[in-house]
């Protein structure tokens, strides 16, 4: 630690410069790869075989296979088996407690091998052996082409609802003076912190009089209202842009209507983004609500319900759990990555503004 | 309505008398504000306001969706049940300690999070910070799937690793003791948005100040202590309150972990899951709203609380209140 010192005492400022860097960035690289490693335990036991899953002496961390080799129309494992010629790679014909029979994959015509002890001190050869096939049996098996048919529904249409309520009622708090409106304004921000729990059963019980439940409209139409967050970005973007813009359009003779459309909404198209993904992805991963909505019909269920239910049933089968898993994500985290900024500033805007 | 008291002229006409009206313009905008924000109001009304009401009153009652015709009131019943129901007990001595081991390492893993990616000396920190709030866009349901494999006692990569240094891995997901680390690490994976709004904070403190405090003599570790945290506090604030509520509202992951059981043990029985499974399994919808509004309750009195406590922590650069 000392000499650590006196050498970095004795390096000019750039190098020491460097020298931080190097360690600074060498640390957030290990706790990065850390951070991540769920992601690389998804993508290989998503594409391990059943096989490899089940047997507890296959290697662990890749997809791999038992090497075979096809001897007689026969698949025969292949084995390391120690030899006076060092480890050989031989394929058992005739496998018995005492003594086997074994081949040698680069020389069949060259008879049989006996090798004397029990065969199942002996390690089987492995070779990688991704499973791709594992993408459609999970494609298949969970029916995903409903599970997304029934989330883009739900999303889609809960966000053209979020955002034309909030476009509007962002626009009614940025730029109107009405009595009360300070106050208004103070109980939607203070809806933030309303549990959903204390709305749920009577607005259930409602839904289900009026035949609401088991059909997709209580995760769509409630989002036509406007929400907090939303609203709060919304009116955010709107202080920013310069009143005069609107006053031109009213003496131009526009109406606060036409205002709104025409200087407005123009000029507040990365809010509007911003909103558009926020609800978007919050549609995509709503699980509870979906859940007490449409947990008696299947045929509804989103991704969420769906790869829960599956994991219920088939939790045992790790490796189509993951493939599921992958399948779902992947839109998230495309989507994410093409539009990282616009995710980002709406998160500072809602979260540090306030 | 406010705006139509505004636009009649009062019937005292004190108001009238001592200042001008409103003009006509101003009359015809306070109107169109209000259609414009009225379809907040009518959600609030149908979504919020009303259901609140609706369900402190469904409280007084035996309400069931499958015999709606039998309900009776039960005056405060479902109240004092909630005294004697162990479950009730149960629930909130799970919720609660597992808010105090969440809330805690959230914040301070976000905390080293955004000074890690504000730091100086990092190489391409953008990078950084987008593949670190990466895992937040995750579903939750598909984050569950994945940790509950990585937290797999035989192929799982944790056991996995802490094996090959020699120490037995836990049962993570079976444990009672163990299952609840294992929820916080797994929440961890959501840390963007906080790392981000922390971020955002740091870096609208003026570097004056840290030159200040250098030229007085402060080390890194001062002028993180004394600058940066006051700074930020403000929203240090704003995710404590964000975290406290979720705490109490906690149910996707466990559910999703544990199929809805609550186990190993009751272990997994946070308040809202005891609630789900009263009013949407039991179908005891009377019961769940009681539930529900001492929920309310709760998170209310903690809101206030956290409020009440800004003064004596929190730092406003403008002054504040």
């Amino acid at each position: 630690m000392a000499s650590a010192r006196a050498y970095r005492d004795r390096l000019t400022q750039r190098q020491r410069a460097s020298l931080d860097k190097i360690l600074v960035t060498c640390i957030g690289l290990v706790v990065l790869l850390v951070f991540l490693a769920p992601l690389g335990y998804m993508a290989t036991t998503g594409i391990k075989s059943d096989v490899q899953i089940s047997d507890p002496d296959a290697p662990k961390l890749w997809p791999y296979s038992k090497k075979t080799y096809e001897y007689k129309g026969e698949a025969l494992e292949i084995f390391n088996v120690p030899t006076e010629d060092g480890v050989q790679q031989l394929a058992a014909i005739k496998k018995t407690r005492k003594a086997t029979q074994f081949i040698d994959p680069q020389n069949p015509e060259g008879g049989e091998i006996r090798w004397e002890g029990n065969w199942r001190t002996l390690d089987p050869v492995y070779v990688s052996d991704p499973q791709w096939v594992n993408f459609r049996n999970a494609w298949e098996q969970l029916d995903f082409f409903k599970l997304f048919r029934n989330t883009f529904i739900i999303a889609g249409f809960g966000t053209i609802g979020a955002v034309i309520s909030s476009v509007v009622v962002a626009y009614g708090f940025a730029r109107f003076d009405f009595r009360g409106k300070n106050a208004l304004f103070m109980v939607l921000i203070a809806t933030v912190i309303l549990p959903v729990q204390a709305t749920l059963i009577p607005t259930y019980i409602l839904y289900a009089r009026i035949g609401w439940t088991n059909t997709f409209l209580p995760l769509i139409v409630p989002h036509f209202f406007a929400n907090a967050y939303n609203v709060f970005l919304l009116r955010q973007y709107y202080l920013g842009i310069p009143r005069e813009m609107d006053e031109a359009a009213e003496i131009d003779g526009a109406s606060p209507l036409q205002t709104l459309f025409a200087v407005i909404i123009p000029q507040s198209i990365p809010a509007i983004m911003a909103v558009c993904l926020f609800h978007f992805f919050f549609a995509w991963n709503d699980f509870f609500a979906p859940l007490v909505y449409l947990v008696s019909r299947p045929e509804l269920w989103p991704l969420s319900v769906g790869l829960q239910k599956f994991n219920a049933i088939y939790g045992r089968v790790p490796n189509l759990l993951q493939t599921g898993s992958m399948i779902m994500i992947i839109i998230p985290v495309v989507v994410f990555f093409l539009a990282q900024r616009v995710f980002m500033q709406g998160i500072v805007i809602t979260g540090v503004e306030k | 309505m406010t705006a139509s008291s505004q636009g009649r002229r009062s019937p005292m006409g004190k108001s009238a008398k001592k200042r001008r009206g409103p003009s006509a313009r101003e009359r015809y905008r306070a109107r169109w504000g209000l259609i414009f924000i009225s379809p907040w109001i009518v959600g609030f009304l149908a979504f919020t306001l009303i259901p609140i009401l609706a369900t402190l009153a469904f409280s007084f009652t035996d309400y069931s969706p499958v015999a709606p015709d039998r309900t009776r009131f039960v005056g405060v019943n479902n109240y004092a049940t909630m005294f004697g129901d162990t479950k009730v007990r149960t629930s909130l001595a799970v919720t609660v300690r597992y808010g105090i081991m969440a809330i805690p390492a959230t914040l301070g893993f976000g905390l080293l999070l955004a000074t890690l990616v504000n730091a100086k000396h990092l190489v391409s920190k953008n990078i950084f910070r987008t593949l670190f709030f990466m895992p937040s866009m995750i579903p939750a349901v598909a984050g569950a799937m994945i940790w509950g494999g990585v937290m797999n006692t035989q192929t799982g990569w944790i056991n996995l690793g802490l094996e090959t240094i020699g120490i037995p891995g836990p049962d993570w997901l079976n444990s009672t003791t163990w299952i609840y680390p294992a929820l916080v690490l797994i929440g961890l994976w959501g840390v963007g948005n906080l790392m981000v709004t922390l971020l955002a904070a740091m870096q609208g403190i003026p570097s004056e100040y840290f030159e200040a405090a250098r030229m007085d003599g402060a080390n890194p570790l001062q002028s993180y202590w004394f600058i940066t945290l006051p700074m930020i506090s403000p929203v240090i604030f704003y995710n404590l309150t964000l975290m406290l509520i979720g705490t109490f509202q906690y149910f996707v992951l466990p559910y999703v972990l544990k199929n809805g059981t609550g186990g190993p043990a009751d272990a997994t029985l946070f308040y809202s899951l005891n609630l789900y499974k009263n009013a949407f399994e039991y179908n005891l919808m009377g019961y769940g709203s009681a539930l529900a509004w001492v929920l309310f309750i709760i998170v209310l009195i903690l809101t206030v609380l956290l409020f009440a406590s800004q003064r004596y922590w929190v730092y406003y650069a403008g002054g504040g209140d």
